[in-house]
């Protein structure tokens, strides 16, 4: 007896995303003809810019399958941003060691707000948003001026470029290959590792089992506690790497940076699929997500006449709607 | 006896926050001797204790509208700060007609304060509709505006900065006439007074508790949760709205960027240090005012400390994590274990000694 395979809610809440990227990507390429949207870099690109966020929104889609948020990670960027600028530029350390502190606050991050919440019991809205508030203080103790990052090896590896074999060819006719910078390779790297973690690893299948019901999940014998406390230092550790990448997009520190990504990246877990309630989402889902949130502003930047501000708008109204759909599935799912 | 005495003190609600605002007041008062001081300058009241009092007066208004989200929806809303920035702009705007800067109203000021009001209200009740009806995570929904709320506030004023430079306008936030008090705390005090009736006179105090303390159960009993929750959330639009009208009034003008900013963060912090628990139910008015004073004071000690306003937030976190760290279940078991332990320690004593 075959049964027929039914469309579950996560992934019609995928289809919906990938569909509706594509429907923008495309509708960009028609309206935007000239602004080079068909490139392929055009398209690598919304890769280039956003790899330290599809790092971030990695880390913050485990935290949020096991029910939890964290609004912590722009601040967090912010302040490894800094951390780094200061330590290179003004004290004079080499970028490994710059690589190496910067990890080690979005780890230390982790395991404060990982043992608050878990351990101390405290909403984790409340204890990140302390931590958002901490982080984005502490950057602007360290410097309120922006630093500028001239370290010669750091430099040398924000401006490293693997050359793909496909490109496109400009006004005269000479070929240009596409390419993409390190930051792309890692968080590519990441989006996979951390899907293989979640779907085939023990680890990732206890944090599904408890973001879809803790009481049962603790009935059943899992280490809940330590499995949440270990997700949060996991996303901590994605949050420092995350602000690496994104300290290589920029290569400068100063305190407005980043403002603002802990929405960008809620949303674009949200928009990938990822549930608020906890117990569904998947990293693949989260990168469309992110690719999405790239093209609004590419799509923005390109019909130039709109303000900066409106990407944040699109992107907060396209998160409301996936809040909504959301919400009326699963009361469509209790009702049955 | 005495111990008894000691423990209901120390028992009582609003223990913990007049204790934090007598810590704060003494520390300003051992570093700056004159903290206390009030004189008359230029025919206006002059002093610390009065610049405390007037700062403070948005962060009450906000408190206000704070506690009673969190009572109800166990739950804050973080998007205050941007609502203020909105209705802010929204009031200069129609004040100034699209104009970057005037010297007398191109509107009537009723139709602006009441727009900016409506204004407000309206993202209360998009906020309360997620929470209420959607049952979204309160500061999940909130996070929307949070972020959204300043850029529309920014489309509002096209991106500049508005300037109302009428007098008449700048009394909400300066002085009205000769009368020596600033009237931002003629607006904290009614707020509070206004709120506090409401609560007392109709059930409506009594319903956001039982709704906080348990939503399905006041349901059963007959009560509109969804309805309840949601006004709570437009009562806390409309007082961030008037907040927004009174930090504009200061500045005379629409700062979308700078408006409330960080707000909702000290809102927050009132709320939690004046004994009220983040997660819902009972709740104390009087506790969030008090905390909300105590954390202006804090925060003009902290600048009198050369500490920059960039720099706050770090104070602010650890403060809060403080507060809900002793509010949270776990360490109050803790505590109670140790107790139990010196209890019974105290007993094997005796029974030795016998």
């Amino acid at each position: 007896m075959k049964q027929k395979k039914k469309m579950t809610s996560t992934g019609f809440l995928l289809l919906i995303t990938i569909a509706l990227f594509i429907v923008m990507y495309v509708a960009g390429m028609v309206i935007f003809a000239d602004k080079g949207f068909a490139k392929p870099q055009m398209f690598l690109n919304l890769f280039v810019s956003n790899a330290g966020l599809l790092v971030i929104s990695c880390g913050l889609t485990i935290v949020m399958i096991t029910g939890g948020i964290d609004i912590s990670v722009g601040s967090v960027t912010a302040l490894v941003c800094m951390v780094m600028a200061d330590l290179m530029e003004n004290k004079g350390a080499s970028a490994y060691v710059a690589v190496l502190v910067a990890l080690g606050i979005g780890l230390l991050f982790g395991i404060v707000q990982g043992f608050l919440v878990t351990y101390m019991g405290i909403q984790p809205f409340i204890v990140t948003l302390a931590g958002m508030f901490f982080g984005r203080g502490l950057t602007a103790i360290i410097s309120t001026d922006m630093i500028a990052i001239k370290n010669e090896l750091f430099l040398k590896w924000a401006n490293f470029r693997f050359y793909m074999p496909f490109g496109s060819t400009n006004k005269k006719g000479k070929f240009i290959p596409a390419y993409i910078p390190p930051t792309v390779v890692i968080a590519l790297i990441v989006v996979i590792l951390c899907a293989i973690l979640l779907k085939y690893r023990k680890f990732g299948r206890k944090l599904y089992a408890i973001g879809g019901n803790k009481q049962s999940a603790l009935m059943m014998g899992l280490d809940v506690k330590k499995t949440m406390f270990k997700a949060y230092v996991l996303d901590g550790f994605l949050a420092g790497l995350g602000g690496f990448l994104f300290c290589l997009n920029s290569c400068a520190g100063f305190v407005e940076q980043a403002k603002g990504l802990e929405m960008d990246a809620i949303s674009s877990a949200v928009i990938g699929g990822t549930l608020l309630s906890g117990g569904v989402g998947t990293p693949i889902g989260t990168m469309f997500g992110v690719l999405i949130k790239g093209t609004i502003s590419s799509l923005i930047t390109a019909q130039g006449t709109l303000s900066s501000w409106w990407v944040r708008i699109v992107l907060s109204a396209l998160l409301c709607f996936f809040i909504v759909i959301q919400s009326v599935l699963a009361s469509a799912k209790k009702k049955k | 006896m005495n111990k008894d005495k000691l423990k209901k003190i120390t028992g009582a609600r609003l223990f913990l926050p007049i204790i934090c605002l007598i810590a704060v007041l003494l520390i300003n008062v051992i570093k700056t001797p004159d903290f206390f001081n009030i004189s008359v300058r230029n025919g206006v009241l002059y002093g610390y204790i009065i610049d405390v009092i007037n700062r403070a007066s948005e962060l009450v208004i906000l408190a206000v509208g704070m506690t009673l989200v969190t009572a109800a929806s166990g739950g804050q809303d973080i998007s205050v700060g941007a609502v203020m920035a909105v209705a802010a702009a929204v009031c200069c705007q129609i004040l100034s007609g699209g104009q970057a800067s005037v010297t007398q109203y191109q509107n009537s000021i009723i139709l602006a304060v009441v727009a900016a009001l409506l204004a407000a209200a309206l993202c209360g009740a998009f906020n309360g509709l997620l929470v209420a009806r959607l049952h979204i995570q309160p500061m999940v929904a909130t996070l929307i505006l949070y972020t959204a709320g300043r850029g529309i506030a920014q489309l509002v004023t096209n991106g500049q900065i508005t300037y109302i430079r009428v007098d008449s306008y700048k009394m909400a936030g300066g002085y009205i006439g000769k009368c020596p008090i600033p009237t931002p705390i003629f607006f904290a005090i009614a707020t509070v007074v206004v709120v506090a009736l409401i609560l007392k006179k109709t059930a409506l105090g009594l319903y956001v508790e039982s709704v906080g303390i348990n939503g399905k159960a006041a349901r059963l009993v007959g009560l509109n949760s969804t309805m309840i929750k949601f006004l709570t959330y437009v009562i806390c639009g409309v007082l961030a709205g008037i907040a927004g009208i009174v930090a504009s009034s200061r500045i005379y003008s629409a700062d979308a960027n700078n408006i409330g900013l960080n707000l909702e963060m000290d809102a927050i912090l009132a709320v939690a240090l004046g004994g009220n628990f983040l997660g819902g139910g009972k709740f104390s008015l009087v506790g969030s005012v008090i905390g909300a004073y105590t954390i202006q004071a804090l925060t003009t000690t902290l600048y009198a400390m050369n500490v920059k306003a960039d720099q706050l937030p770090v104070y602010k976190a650890i403060v809060v994590i403080i507060i809900v760290t002793l509010q949270s279940e776990v360490f109050k078991k803790f505590i109670a274990g140790l107790k139990s332990k010196k209890a019974s320690g105290a007993v094997a004593e005796g029974g030795q000694k016998a």
